[in-house]
């Protein structure tokens, strides 16, 4: 592992967010250094993956602050005063962020080839040739070389849910967010997606994971995160969050695992 | 119990002697099939009524096929054929135009945009087609004067209303308003049946708006877009037959133009039927062809892919 400390890919300060009078996100303050791997557990509701909608602006912060590799997420400080970037100034700060969701959202109507290299070619202005060949890898390095000519509804759920991570990756992101990428699987196909996603993390991604799958936490995260009611309630390495949790809170939810 | 096993049995047919029941004899695609009384009955009936009416209309000179034949590739219909194609083609272009910019505008989270877009519903939708064209084309005795511009753009010129306003313009501007109303809600409807998860996977990626548009959200919707736009071409192409009123000299208006001068108004009228049957029947050949084209991620088109695809392993 080679983690560094120094500088992290997200900080999060104070953050706020409600909907409406639900207050969700009730002062959140993470860091997740470079080459990280950190899960966030909790029960639904507990605003976890508002958490990581906020990281890339597909929420927007009421309160506090989200940087992302050193750089204000919507913001910008000039002088003393910060201004509210443009549209396009956000859509360029998302660039680097890859996400993962829980109902894959490819593009139904491109093959599975085409959804990865779309982004690398439309928006990050690469060659069609040499995105094409860069995806070829990724299919190959997930085990679905042969179905880069499918569309994705003649691919089952866990390939489906593997395209969309190749699709993250193809644009060579500086953090990667999960986004309960398992929770819309039936149970058998739970696994391939897993291994997959702990390949990636073996292989010092940056990656923040909401997710339900302890084992994934225990086997693959460096720190587990537990939120609930809008705030982190602990956090710390997997075998001490999972083992020997400190909030009655994370005990609670963890019972029902057993 | 007894009689679950009873019904669950085979009987034995009356007759075999040995009691098996001959497997054979139960086999259902052997079964005779009941005639089908009623629906031969209705072929009979809705028989008669064609073959009557084909010998009403071929026995009645008043038809007059003669004239028909006579004036079918008459230059002057030809002509007027021309203007009805052309008519409809360039005002379903810019109310398909039109219409994806409201249906944009009313999809906005601005209320001032939506509002606007809703009051252009309002009006073009409510207002008979008709009387636009009519009101368009009277528009000099309203405003001497008109200034042309693009909505929310810059006056491009300003012209003598008269000079402006001739049949053609008037009843392009009268169409492709009133095919902009429609088409809109047809694309809004479109727009909303893809999934959010699509806008905020392309929103996830940096890609856009006018982007997530045309790679990702439009060719989805347009599954559900290009069969109600079909049907809209094809009202277009008889709509155009108003235009008449205004003396755009449309099929209508030269068909009219001749029988107003020979008195054969049936013979003429079925030169108009028959090129308006014919237009339509191509637009649905070609609607078929849109439909399948937007449709090839569904599963027939893809099978077709794969099977390609193995063919060429």
């Amino acid at each position: 592992m080679n983690i560094r400390t120094d500088f992290p890919v997200v900080r999060t300060v104070g953050v706020h967010k409600s909907f409406g009078s639900n207050h969700v996100l009730r002062g959140i303050d993470l860091d997740v250094s470079a080459g990280e791997v950190v899960t966030v557990l909790g029960p639904s509701g507990s605003g976890k993956s508002t958490l990581l909608r906020c990281i890339n602006q597909l929420e927007e912060i009421d309160s506090g602050a989200v940087f992302v590799d050193g750089e204000q997420m919507g913001f910008d400080l000039r002088g003393d005063r910060l201004h509210k970037l443009s549209d396009a100034a956000v859509r360029r700060q998302r660039r680097k962020i890859g996400m993962v969701f829980q109902h894959f959202n490819l593009f139904p109507h491109l093959t599975a080839l085409e959804n990865i290299i779309e982004a690398p070619v439309g928006i990050h202005g690469r060659s069609k040739a040499e995105a094409k060949r860069e995806a070829m890898e990724l299919l190959d390095r997930i085990g679905l070389s042969d179905k880069a000519r499918h569309y994705p509804r003649q691919l089952s759920g866990g390939q489906q849910q593997r395209v969309a991570i190749a699709r993250a990756l193809a644009i060579k992101p500086r953090l990667l967010l999960f986004d309960e990428p398992t929770s819309a699987l039936d149970p058998e196909l739970v696994g391939e997606v897993l291994s997959t996603m702990r390949d990636l993390a073996e292989g010092g991604l940056t990656m923040l994971v909401v997710t339900h799958e302890i084992s994934f936490a225990r086997e693959a995260a460096h720190r587990v995160v537990f939120m609930d009611g809008g705030v982190i309630v602990e956090q710390g390495a997997p075998e001490k969050v999972l083992n020997d949790p400190e909030s009655p809170r994370t005990r609670q939810f963890l019972s029902r695992f057993i | 119990m007894t009689s679950i096993s009873n019904t669950s049995q085979v009987s034995p047919r009356k007759g075999d002697t040995d009691g098996r029941p001959a497997t054979d004899a139960y086999d259902v695609s052997r079964a005779h099939r009941p005639l089908p009384v009623w629906r031969i009955a209705a072929w009979l009936i809705l028989g008669w009524i064609c073959l009557q009416a084909v010998m009403i209309v071929a026995l009645n000179d008043n038809f007059g096929w003669g004239v028909v034949g006579k004036y079918l590739f008459h230059p002057n219909i030809l002509d007027g054929l021309t203007v009805t194609l052309g008519l409809a083609a360039v005002s379903m272009f810019l109310g398909i135009l039109f219409g994806l910019v409201i249906a944009i505008m009313r999809m906005s989270p601005d209320r001032l945009l939506s509002g606007f877009a809703g009051g252009f519903l309002w009006f073009f939708r409510g207002v008979p087609l008709l009387v636009q064209l009519i009101f368009w084309y009277n528009m000099s005795t309203l405003f001497p004067e008109v200034r042309l511009s693009i909505p929310f753009g810059p006056d491009l010129a300003v012209w003598e209303t008269n000079s402006l306003i001739s049949p053609l313009t008037a009843a392009i501007i009268g169409l492709a308003l009133h095919e902009a109303a429609y088409m809109a809600e047809i694309i809004r409807g479109g727009l909303l049946s893809v999934d959010h998860g699509q806008v905020e996977a392309t929103q996830a990626f940096g890609m856009s708006r006018g982007r997530s548009l045309r790679r990702v959200i439009l060719p989805q919707a347009m599954r559900s877009i290009v069969p109600p736009t079909g049907n809209q071409f094809i009202s277009m192409v008889k709509a155009t037959s108003l235009v008449s009123v205004i003396a755009m000299s449309d099929l209508l208006y030269s068909v009219q133009a001749i029988y107003n001068r020979t008195f054969e108004v049936i013979p003429l009228l079925l030169v108009a039927v028959a090129w308006y049957l014919f237009i339509v029947s191509i637009l649905n050949v070609g609607q078929g062809f849109l439909e399948r084209h937007f449709g090839r991620s569904e599963r027939g088109a893809v099978e077709d892919d794969v099977k390609a695809e193995e063919a060429e392993v």
